[in-house]
């Protein structure tokens, strides 16, 4: 698909004739209005909606508002930046969701992929509905599923004394400081494990089976098949569903401000950086440092994508 | 070059995500602005109409109230939220410059927060001030500086110890009325057996745990309205050692929990018998009615908040609320009119005490002899405004909280919860807390004393 794309304007280029440039190039600009008309609904709610307010949150990086000076902004550059990126309760963020993403994202995206893996040498009746069934938390909103995991976290409410009590033994709570981590791997990994399956399972369903065959006869079995061949087939749809897992887990937001609601010690509002962000702008009304708060992180996780991506050039297709 | 393009358009996109939340930062309206939709009916279209977000329960009643009583002015009611949740809606509303209501419900204590913000009118000039002597001293100097009033006082949270008269007759333990009498008491309880604690103590009752220090003298803040660029912050003094030492101890001893506040396990642990003792506000026992899976045999009472020394009882307050007049109000003298005389009558507060469960500080429903006498039936018949909660709020000196107040309780409970959890003491926590709210006034161009 990537080499089809990039071929087209690729021969279309090489076509155009040096000569007769001036009617050539009328044409083009005729094409290039046409072009705009058809790109600018898009075009209007991309800078409506996304270039304005980026580049509006970026001026209000650049100043300060103290409460203490009557509410007046003043320029103060890069002030904020310096202190964002000296600021301890960032940086603790910035460290515990970085703990998040080496944890989250291989049981993620190993879980998903064995999944995947299975369910793509069934093709039995089961082989559907398990599918469906790893699928079906995607599509119960984050908010819901994450008050849903809160209540059977619940000591009181939940299901873990029950079943711990069957041993004799008292269930641990989930919400203190030592476990919350794990619990918010937990959720994140069960509402996101079905997501990414389905696009690597997709992925093996678009490999040619002659290629499976040709290997039977040079004597793989089927261990060999998936990890000699399978997984190197689809090292493109992993390196995108990794990047999905990297972006995803950096701005780790909502899951835990819902948790917070029952466990407001073991989460603080800066938690992650994106809860920090938000508790800045909402709750302390320092709109301009929360910008810088979103700003820096936006810049981190511009800089752990493209390392990633250029680290996986190779097995994306990116070169 | 197409590659490169491409490569570049994919760490965008992923840098622009990080970004996102900046982008929505400024530009998200709150609710109503104008007059927009009402909760409420107005009958009477061509009157003035005046915004108003409040939470009170049993709001709608008193806004019709209001509305049949006025022909030239009409509120148009919306519940924004409790506490926290509407404070981030006004706060967005005021640095959008639009979007606010007119009037606006708010606990006293989050009142300089919006003063040093212009987010409040001085209700002074419409004659607010000449209110005075219709509430308790306590009151009014929450919401009044020098010569300015910021909010007309509604409701109160006056102090005292609800407890569970069944569990302490059962373990032949008397109910404490000092805070020694009450530690030797936990103990009692559970060498008699009982398998519940006496109380919880909540890393996350920021106002709660407000009110327990102030009980010892703590006054953490020297702040003036007029003077907004200066700050006292003395958070860590030995009054507050002495107070968060006692609960440190008697959380370490296993007699107190520390759960977190206003979660569905805490609710159900208040009724249910595994709390012995409920240190509440005024407005406590309408909360604990709201409860459910409570436990069918109990029998609450009321007392006074235990002393530190009895020969010089300190009354507390947490929480209540005041009606302020927003500085976007498109009508401030209507808006005034609708803060002070929303809660001026009889009939309006006999709804707000019997519906509503609300604590009136207006003397002259404090005075009136339905509400001193009123027998509460949740307390068995006890008359708990005239045993408990009379004296607390004519008692209340008032309280001096931070214009960043939000800030101070966030800090507070990850403070207090590093304590509980056993990394830090209580010395450790209040310099902390101590610390960083300096810090914070200081990057907020507070000269801090």
């Amino acid at each position: 698909m990537t080499s089809t794309t990039s071929a087209a304007p690729a021969t279309a280029q090489r076509a155009r004739p040096a000569g007769g440039r001036r009617g050539q190039s009328l044409l083009d600009t005729k094409r290039q209005w046409w072009g705009w008309l058809f790109l600018a609904p898009f075009t209007v709610v991309f800078v409506l909606f996304l270039l304005v307010p980026l580049g509006y949150a970026f001026w209000l990086s650049l100043h300060t508002k103290g409460i203490a000076t009557g509410g007046e902004s003043v320029f103060t550059g890069v002030a904020n930046y310096v202190r964002v990126f000296t600021d301890a309760d960032f940086l603790s963020g910035m460290a515990r969701v970085g703990r998040f993403v080496l944890v989250m994202v291989p049981i993620q995206i190993g879980l998903a992929v064995a999944i995947a893996l299975v369910l793509d040498t069934l093709a039995t009746r089961l082989s559907k509905a398990s599918r469906l069934l790893v699928f079906v938390p995607y599509a119960i909103p984050a908010v819901i599923g994450a008050l849903m995991w809160g209540f059977l976290y619940s000591p009181r409410f939940g299901p873990a004394n029950d079943v711990f009590g069957l041993f004799g033994l008292a269930a641990p709570d989930f919400l203190s400081r030592d476990l919350v981590f794990g619990s918010l791997v937990n959720i994140v990994t069960w509402q996101w494990v079905g997501y990414y399956m389905i696009i690597v399972y997709a992925a093996l369903r678009a490999i040619d089976p002659s290629v499976y065959e040709a290997a039977r006869l040079d004597g793989a079995g089927n261990r060999a098949i998936a990890f000699r061949i399978k997984i190197p087939m689809i090292a493109s749809s992993m390196v995108m569903i990794v990047v999905f897992a990297l972006i995803g887990t950096l701005q780790f937001f909502t899951e835990p401000t819902v948790l917070r609601s029952v466990a407001q010690g073991a989460i603080p509002t800066t938690y992650t950086p994106n809860m920090y962000a938000y508790s800045m702008a909402f709750s302390y009304s320092q709109f301009n440092y929360a910008s810088t708060i979103a700003f820096a992180l936006g810049i981190l996780v511009f800089i752990g994508s493209y390392v990633f991506l250029y680290a996986t050039r190779k097995q994306s297709g990116l070169k | 070059m197409r590659r490169g393009l491409r490569r570049a358009v994919a760490a965008t996109a992923a840098g622009l995500a990080g970004l996102s939340l900046a982008a929505c930062a400024p530009g998200d309206d709150a609710g109503p602005a104008g007059n927009t939709s009402c909760t409420n009916e107005i009958t009477k279209p061509d009157a003035t109409r005046v915004t108003l977000w409040a939470w009170y329960p049993a709001v709608e009643q008193i806004v019709d109230t209001f509305n049949a009583q006025h022909d030239d002015v009409q509120i148009c009611w919306t519940n924004a939220g409790q506490g926290a949740d509407e404070y981030g809606k006004f706060s967005t509303a005021l640095e959008a410059g639009t979007g606010a209501p007119d009037v606006i419900q708010l606990e006293s204590e989050i009142l300089p927060t919006y003063t040093i913000l212009d987010g409040l009118a001085d209700l002074a000039p419409y004659g607010a001030a000449a209110l005075e002597d219709q509430f308790p001293a306590g009151a009014w100097s929450d919401v009044s500086s020098g010569g300015s009033v910021f909010a007309v006082p509604v409701d109160g949270g006056p102090v005292g110890m609800l407890y569970r008269a069944d569990i302490f007759s059962t373990y032949g333990v008397e109910p404490p009325t000092t805070w020694d009498e009450f530690a030797q008491a936990a103990q009692d309880l559970r060498d008699a057996g009982y398998d519940g604690y006496i109380t919880n103590y909540a890393t996350n009752g920021g106002a709660f745990n407000y009110a327990l220090f102030a009980q010892a003298g703590w006054a953490p803040f020297a702040y003036d309205p007029a003077r907004r660029d200066q700050i006292g912050i003395d958070v860590d003094t030995p009054e507050a050692r002495h107070v968060l030492s006692y609960w440190e101890d008697l959380i370490d001893r296993g007699l107190v929990s520390s759960d977190d506040a206003f979660t569905s396990d805490y609710n159900t642990s208040l009724v249910d018998g595994s709390y012995a003792v409920y240190i509440a506000a005024a407005w406590g026992p309408g909360y604990l009615e709201g409860l459910s899976d409570a436990d069918s045999g109990a029998e609450w009472k009321a007392a006074p908040l235990p002393q530190w020394d009895p020969a010089n009882p300190v009354q507390v307050n947490q929480g209540g609320s005041a009606l302020a007049v927003t500085s976007q109000a498109t009508d401030p003298e209507a808006a005034a009119t609708v803060a002070m005389e929303l809660f001026d009558d009889e009939e309006t507060w006999k709804i707000g005490v019997e519906d509503a469960g609300l604590f009136p500080l207006w003397n002259l429903a404090l005075d009136a002899p339905w509400f001193t006498d009123r027998r509460y039936p949740f307390f068995g018949g006890q008359q708990v405004n005239r045993d408990v909660f009379l004296d607390a709020a004519a008692q209340y000196p008032g309280f001096t909280f931070s214009p960043f107040q939000v800030y101070a309780y966030d800090r507070q409970t990850m403070a207090l919860y590093d304590m509980v959890e056993g990394d830090s003491t209580a010395a450790d926590a209040l310099a902390t807390i101590q610390d960083s709210l300096v810090r914070y006034a200081e990057q907020q161009g507070f000269t801090v004393r």
